[in-house]
């Protein structure tokens, strides 16, 4: 009976956040912090950076993440399950909600909604160039490491065949991150031991 | 088959999507706009109404496409077609985060300083930067900014204003949504 209380609570404050939460990510980082740590206490702060630690090693959706890790920490494979439906499930229905309603054909035929959407659009590409630059900043990009998002970002947009694909990119980020990483520990070693390398 | 081609899709956008949302947006335009099943156009609106209700973009965008795609290239009309796209997408998306998490969880925290786990994180920092940069690049096309001068200079102001508001004035994405959105009833 415990059990199955934890899982509904769980499930419940996992909907709360999913249902409160604009912006994913990060905004949705500290609310799941505070109802986790501070209210609940289902785990400890260290416990939960440990948890956090993981969600952004992994691919996916940082938010759903967070609840995998959480649930799966106090309850298993079914508290997993539970805290990621309870992320998932008020975006799934109000978007689903919206699809039904708000089709493409609408989007394009109404001349109102289409006059809104037209003014939209472009500020939508006004929210993905502020990030690009925050993050930029925060990943300590200097003017000769910019080199690499900008090659990035042209050979993606080219659309040009295999060189034009993301995971391409993703792929060897982290391969040559982990050799250059490899290296620069290794004659850190040397410098320490006097020349005598590794 | 609509949705196998589907599954496949969203699931390279669960195992590859690092970096957050936004870093997100440059994959799944090429699994989803490139097929065809959405215009560049709804993917923009997309992204648009995933900003104005909550939670994250990986699953809205999911979410949506999932509904539309069985109508618009499997030829399959009607809600529950649609509906049964989005539950496939919004799971298969969840899918291997999901069973890494669960999996790779007692590993990574017992290294998570380790030389693999910093170093593969050091090198997708800058990656994650062209990734969003490129998902900008890619969405600043004729179907999102108009084809004749009038409109394009018309959504230049819109995109240059809603920038300084969101970067420079610190204002919420969904009020700058909401103030273009009028602006574009008054303009266009």
């Amino acid at each position: 009976m415990k059990n199955a209380r934890l899982l509904l609570n769980l499930f419940l404050t996992f909907f709360k956040i999913g249902a409160f939460t604009f912006g994913g990510g990060w905004a949705m980082i500290s609310i799941i912090e505070k109802e986790i740590v501070d209210k609940h206490g289902w785990l400890d702060r260290k416990e939960f950076l440990d948890q956090l630690a993981v969600a952004q090693s992994l691919p996916g959706i940082l938010a759903v993440n967070i609840s995998v890790a959480v649930g799966d920490r106090l309850r298993g494979v079914r508290g997993a399950v539970w805290a990621a439906l309870g992320t998932i499930l008020p975006s799934f229905l109000i978007i689903l909600a919206i699809a039904i309603f708000l089709t493409p054909d609408i989007i394009k035929n109404n001349e109102i909604i289409s006059k809104i959407f037209k003014g939209i659009r472009p500020a939508v590409v006004a929210l993905i160039i502020a990030p690009v630059l925050t993050s930029a900043k925060s990943a300590g990009i200097t003017w000769r490491t910019v080199t690499i998002p900008v090659a990035v970002a042209l050979l993606i947009w080219s659309k040009i065949p295999i060189v034009s694909s993301p995971i391409l990119y993703i792929v060897l980020g982290g391969f040559f991150g982990y050799l250059w990483f490899k290296r620069s520990l290794k004659s850190l070693h040397r410098d320490e031991k006097g020349g005598e390398g590794l | 088959m609509i949705y196998l081609r589907l599954a496949w899709a969203y699931l390279k956008i669960g195992l590859f999507g690092f970096g957050g949302g936004y870093a997100m947006l440059a994959l799944i335009e090429r699994e989803i706009v490139g097929p065809g099943w959405v215009t560049e156009q709804i993917f923009t609106d997309i992204v648009a109404i995933s900003q104005m209700t909550p939670g994250p973009i990986g699953i809205n965008s999911a979410t949506y496409i999932g509904y539309v795609a069985p109508h618009v290239s499997g030829g399959l009309n009607g809600p529950l077609w649609g509906i049964l796209g989005s539950i496939l997408c919004t799971l298969v998306v969840v899918v291997p985060s999901f069973i890494l998490t669960i999996k790779a969880s007692h590993y990574i925290i017992k290294h998570k300083d380790s030389v693999f786990i910093k170093g593969v994180f050091t090198g997708l920092r800058p990656v994650v930067v062209g990734l969003i940069a490129s998902a900008a690049l890619l969405l600043m096309n004729a179907a999102n900014f108009g084809a004749e001068t009038e409109s394009v200079a018309k959504s230049i102001v819109i995109c240059a204003s809603a920038f300084s508001l969101v970067y420079f004035a610190k204002w919420h994405p969904i009020i700058v949504i909401i103030l273009a959105g009028l602006a574009g009833l008054l303009i266009f």
